[in-house]
């Protein structure tokens, strides 16, 4: 039945080479996203064995993971970092790969990169060494992240045994209060759901407040998936995910564009869509959210308090609280509003693109970073940093006392020079708040970029709902 | 693929949910371009202090679980990053089992990948478990993956499952790109259907 299939569904069938998609498939691969970090040992697999690149013109590289985030014309500082730069570029070369290298204009992260190009499409199959991959699971299409092994597997086969894996639709209903955002919702489904919720599944989001929005919301939320544990995350094409992609360049024109169009509406999930599992998430119960813990699920609303060890459900809940307000040198309790912070990061592949920016300067205009806090914003890709410089977007952060920087994944990983020192507390749009993710010994809290701005000119967290709108005008914003 | 089908081993425990990839192997040894010197590096900000000296309080340090070749760990076990050098660094500190309730999916994958069998039992039988090679007295475990079997010496058993595609590439050693390659013309006439108005990279990207 038509009308009960699952946009996974169409797509894990439609990308059938052999074996039982009941049981084990090869599955093809459309997009292979390539970076520095997990391909020197796939590249090397692959010549240990005398094998080449099959579909060099289905995959494209870009260097994003420890790219400084300085002047392009400064050197990368570290040698073995270098030598992982220097690496990719040879294997592109050799291999044929179109890389996208530290000073090309279109380079940014892989997961900004892929849709401003317009790379991913609905009904494709997007898999890259990166576990945010999922992000392209926005635009209706099945994307995951792999190991390095599999890697060396689609370089050589273009494709991957893959399972078949059970649904979890994920309705999200209800209008987005003023100052929630898709990170806001993104952070919500987790704390509903928890780290494991997705586990082993597909989640597809959906609902009036999915369909409300914009691709780059979407992006948001689908970035998030893996935080969840699930295998991916997708959202059925319609005419938003036509119009993000019209006129980008790797999408046909005319003609052209209209069939292909046609196309990706046809892998939307039908209208009876079936789902082994379905959570209903209400949107006008959440608020910006702030994490206080270790991992994306530990969170609060802005206005709350650090969880009492007492109400957690589970002596392992507790446990995981004790270890993790340890590890933040944090106290059961204390109200989030009073927790100082050093550093502040905006950026990164859940919150670098330019609605996230224009959300974060709206809050900056007119206002001054706090003297206690070092705040950075680091767009997402080079497309993004012009786009966001044409807004005068730069001008604003600049004046407000942000660092304005090159793209990469910067902060959100502290790969390059970008790290917080041990102690350090940092409000981040990033994706993952582990122990020493932004540096050993650091302390990171996941909010929306309007957040991270708030937090960033009062120098603790803030409720960014309660802040004066700061008089930007259409000419500032040049909208 | 190096074949796996029986291991027997001293047990650590690692008794904690949610143990992400960062824990596993932190950001700075991604910076490597070999498979290889990442066991020193697992569990780095765990294992040693700032001086580089072993922390005692870190369970894996334990002296009663030097040589371990079996971890059982919590729920969720690997989850977060995809990175792959965890799975090496497991590996080359000397594991060849991680045993757990529940796995995160691409650490599962990468594992199996790499011949290190990821095992998962109910979580009571996982408690019993963390309650005996808690008591740091030398408990081992076989790990049958013919018999799809956990036993110990006093008898217990517990039986896991494992997907029939993996079992049958770890117990006879087969590589899983060895067997895509060899559906060459399947992969060619896919190739061939394949709509032409899907994207390629060969763009002069500006």
């Amino acid at each position: 039945m038509e009308a009960q299939r699952t946009a996974y569904h169409k797509i894990w069938e439609a990308h059938h080479v052999a074996g039982d998609p009941r049981q084990r498939m090869l599955m093809y691969v459309d997009l292979h996203l390539v970076h520095e970090v997990t391909s020197p040992q796939a590249f090397s697999g692959l010549r240990a064995a005398g094998r080449r690149v099959r579909r060099p013109d289905l995959t494209l590289a870009v260097m994003d993971h420890l790219v400084p985030t300085w002047e392009r014309t400064r050197e990368t500082p570290d040698p073995v970092g270098r030598e992982q730069l220097r690496q990719l570029s040879e294997n592109c070369a050799a291999a044929g790969i179109p890389l996208l290298d530290l000073y090309h204009r279109r380079q940014g992260i892989v997961h900004v990169v892929g849709p401003e190009l317009g790379l991913t499409q609905p009904g494709m199959t997007v898999v890259c060494g990166d576990s945010h991959t999922s992000t392209h699971g926005a635009f209706g299409a099945l994307a995951f992240g792999i190991g390095t092994t599999e890697v060396e597997q689609v370089l050589a086969s273009q494709c991957l045994w893959q399972a078949p894996a059970p649904t979890l639709e994920v309705r999200v209903e209800g209008q987005l209060g003023q100052g929630v955002t898709a990170k806001d919702l993104a952070l919500g489904i987790i704390r509903e759901i928890g780290v494991a919720g997705g586990q082993g599944s597909i989640v597809e989001y959906s609902g009036d407040t999915v369909r409300g929005l914009s691709m780059e919301g979407r992006m948001t939320v689908c970035n998030m998936t893996i935080e969840a544990g699930a295998r991916a995350g997708l959202i059925s094409p319609d005419q938003t995910t036509v119009a993000y992609l019209e006129g980008r360049p790797a999408v046909p024109r005319g003609h052209e564009f209209a069939v292909a169009a046609e196309r990706w509406l046809s892998f939307a999930s039908g209208p009876e869509a079936v789902f082994d599992r379905r959570v209903h998430i209400d949107a006008t119960q959440l608020a910006p959210f702030v994490t206080w813990g270790t991992n994306p699920s530990m969170s609060v609303p802005v206005g709350a308090r650090i969880p009492e060890l007492a109400e957690l459900p589970s002596e392992s809940a507790r446990e995981a609280a004790r270890r993790a307000l340890d590890y933040m040198g944090l106290e059961e309790g204390t109200a989030i509003e009073d927790i100082p912070l050093d550093r502040v990061f905006i950026g990164s592949c859940t919150n670098g693109r330019l609605e996230d920016l224009r959300a974060a300067a709206a809050v900056a205009a007119g206002r001054r970073v706090s003297p206690r806090v070092r705040a950075m914003v680091v767009p997402g890709s080079g497309a993004v940093k012009r786009a966001a410089e044409e807004e005068g977007l730069d001008r604003i952060f600049r004046e407000a006392g942000f660092e304005w920087l090159e793209a990469g994944c910067s902060m959100c990983l502290g790969m390059n020079p970008d790290i917080l020192s041990p102690g350090e507390r940092c409000a981040s749009t990033s994706n993952r708040n582990f122990e020493g993710r932004q540096g050993a010994g650091g302390r990171t809290h996941l909010v929306s970029p309007a957040m991270a701005a708030a937090a960033a000119v009062l120098g603790h967290f803030a409720d960014v709902r309660q802040l004066e709108p700061a008089d930007l005008g259409s000419a500032a914003l040049g909208r | 693929m190096e074949a796996f089908s029986e291991v027997e081993g001293l047990v650590a425990t690692l008794p904690r949910d949610d143990v992400d990839t960062d824990q596993i192997i932190p950001k700075q040894f991604l910076k490597r371009t070999g498979r290889d010197g990442y066991g020193e590096a697992c569990f780095f900000d765990w294992r040693y202090d700032a001086d580089g000296h072993e922390r005692p309080e870190f369970e894996l340090n334990h002296p009663a679980y030097r040589g371990a070749e079996i971890l059982l760990a919590g729920r969720n076990f690997g989850c977060g990053s995809s990175r792959e050098h965890a799975v090496w660094a497991l590996s080359q500190m000397g594991f060849r089992v991680v045993v757990a309730p529940t796995f995160a999916d691409i650490f599962r994958t990468n594992a199996l990948q790499n011949g290190l069998l990821p095992v998962a039992l109910d979580d009571p039988t996982c408690a019993d478990l963390q309650q005996r090679a808690g008591r740091r007295d030398g408990y081992r475990l076989t790990v049958d993956l013919r018999a799809q079997e956990v036993r110990d010496r006093e008898g217990r058993r517990a039986a896991f499952h494992l997907d029939p595609f993996w079992r049958e590439c770890l117990l006879a050693g087969l590589d899983p790109l060895g067997m895509a390659l060899r559906e060459e013309v399947a992969i060619s006439g896919f190739e061939r259907a394949r709509s032409p108005l899907l994207p390629t990279t060969r763009h002069r990207w500006e």
